[in-house]
C-alpha cells in the first residue's frame, strides 16, 4: 500500500476529496421525489382520506364489494384486506417510497404515497 | 496507361500512435468484456493510455490515440454510429478537453491520478448531458448521476495510479509499446 501512496501528489489528495465531495453533493438526487410523507386513500376516484405518515392509523374504506382495511404507520402504508378476489394490492405489501400505489380495483380503493414532489402526473397499466 | 502511385509516407510518430492506439483499443475490448451492473459503468482501461501517452508524448498525440482508439473500438465491437458511438465521442471529446487544459497544472502537486479523475468526471458529465440532450430528453437521467460520479470517482482513481505506475516503471527513453 505504501507503494501506491507514493505515486500520489498533495494535489491528488485534493482532487480526490473534491470529487468525493462532487459525490456527496449529487447523492439527493437518488431520492429525487422526496421522501415518503402522506398516504393518499381514494375510493372511487374520490379522495377518501389523506394523512401523514407519523402514527399509527388504520382506515376502513367502504367499497361496491365490502370493506378495504388499510394500515398506515410512521413512514410507510399498506392495505392490510380487502374483499378483491385476486388481492394484487393486499400482497403488494408496503408501500414506503413516494409515488408508490397500491390499487385494489374490484372495490375501487387505492392507496397511494406521495413526497414533497409528485414524480409523476399519472400511471396507466 | 501509367498507374498512379500515391506514396504515403509512414513516420515513426505515426508508427508509434498505431501502437499505442492499438493497445488502447485492445484495453477497450477487455473494458467490453468486464460486466457491469448498469450500461456507462465501466473501468475505461484505454484511459490509462492516454493518460501515458499524454504525459510522456504529449496532448496532440494523446488526441490521436484517442480518436482512432474510439473509432477502431466502435467498429471492432459493432457499435459505430450508433448512439454508444456518440456517447463515447462526446465524453472522450470532453475528457481531452479537460485533459488539455489540467495539463497545464503544476505537476510538483498534480500528477496523473489528478488527471484521471478530472477526465473521468469530464467523460461521464458529457456523456450524461448528451444523453439528457439526445437520448433521453427528461431530467430523470440525472438520478443516476450519484451512481456514474462514484464510479468515477472510484475508476478514475485506480486508472490514474496505474498510468502513475506505468510512468514511474519505464524510463522516458522508451516508448511504452
Amino acid at each position: 500500500m505504501r507503494h501506491w501512496a507514493a505515486l500520489l501528489r498533495p494535489g491528488d489528495w485534493l482532487v480526490m476529496a473534491g470529487g468525493a465531495a462532487l459525490v456527496g453533493f449529487t447523492l439527493p438526487l437518488l431520492w429525487q421525489g422526496g421522501f415518503a410523507e402522506r398516504a393518499i386513500i381514494r375510493q372511487n376516484g374520490q379522495v377518501f382520506a389523506e394523512t401523514d405518515l407519523l402514527t399509527h392509523r388504520e382506515f376502513q374504506v367502504p367499497g361496491p364489494l365490502g370493506t378495504t382495511l388499510v394500515a398506515v404507520e410512521p413512514g410507510r402504508a399498506r392495505v392490510v384486506s380487502d374483499p378483491g378476489p385476486r388481492q394484487y394490492c393486499v400482497r403488494q405489501g408496503w408501500l414506503a417510497r413516494p409515488g408508490e400505489i397500491a390499487i385494489c380495483a374490484p372495490n375501487r380503493v387505492s392507496v397511494q404515497i406521495a413526497g414533497r414532489t409528485k414524480a409523476y402526473d399519472s400511471l396507466s397499466y | 496507361m501509367t498507374a498512379s502511385v500515391t506514396e504515403l509516407s509512414v513516420t515513426p510518430e505515426d508508427r508509434r500512435v498505431a501502437w499505442l492506439a492499438t493497445a488502447a483499443v485492445a484495453l477497450s475490448l477487455v473494458d467490453a468484456a468486464i460486466p457491469s451492473p448498469l450500461p456507462g459503468v465501466k473501468p475505461g482501461l484505454a484511459n490509462i493510455v492516454t493518460l501515458v501517452v499524454l504525459m510522456r508524448y504529449g496532448w496532440g498525440t494523446a488526441v490521436w490515440v484517442s480518436g482512432l482508439r474510439v473509432l477502431a473500438g466502435s467498429l471492432l465491437l459493432g457499435y459505430f454510429l450508433a448512439p454508444g458511438f456518440f456517447l463515447s465521442l462526446t465524453g472522450t471529446t470532453l475528457s481531452l478537453a479537460t485533459l488539455g487544459l489540467a495539463r497545464h497544472l503544476p505537476t510538483r502537486w498534480f500528477g496523473p491520478v489528478s488527471l484521471s479523475i478530472l477526465a473521468a468526471f469530464a467523460h461521464i458529465g458529457g456523456q450524461l448531458l448528451l444523453a439528457r440532450l439526445w437520448l433521453i430528453p427528461h431530467n430523470g437521467v440525472f438520478m443516476l448521476t450519484p451512481v456514474f460520479a462514484t464510479a468515477a470517482l472510484v475508476f478514475g482513481t485506480i486508472n490514474g495510479l496505474i498510468a502513475a505506475k506505468l510512468l514511474a516503471d519505464t524510463p522516458a527513453a522508451e516508448p511504452a509499446k
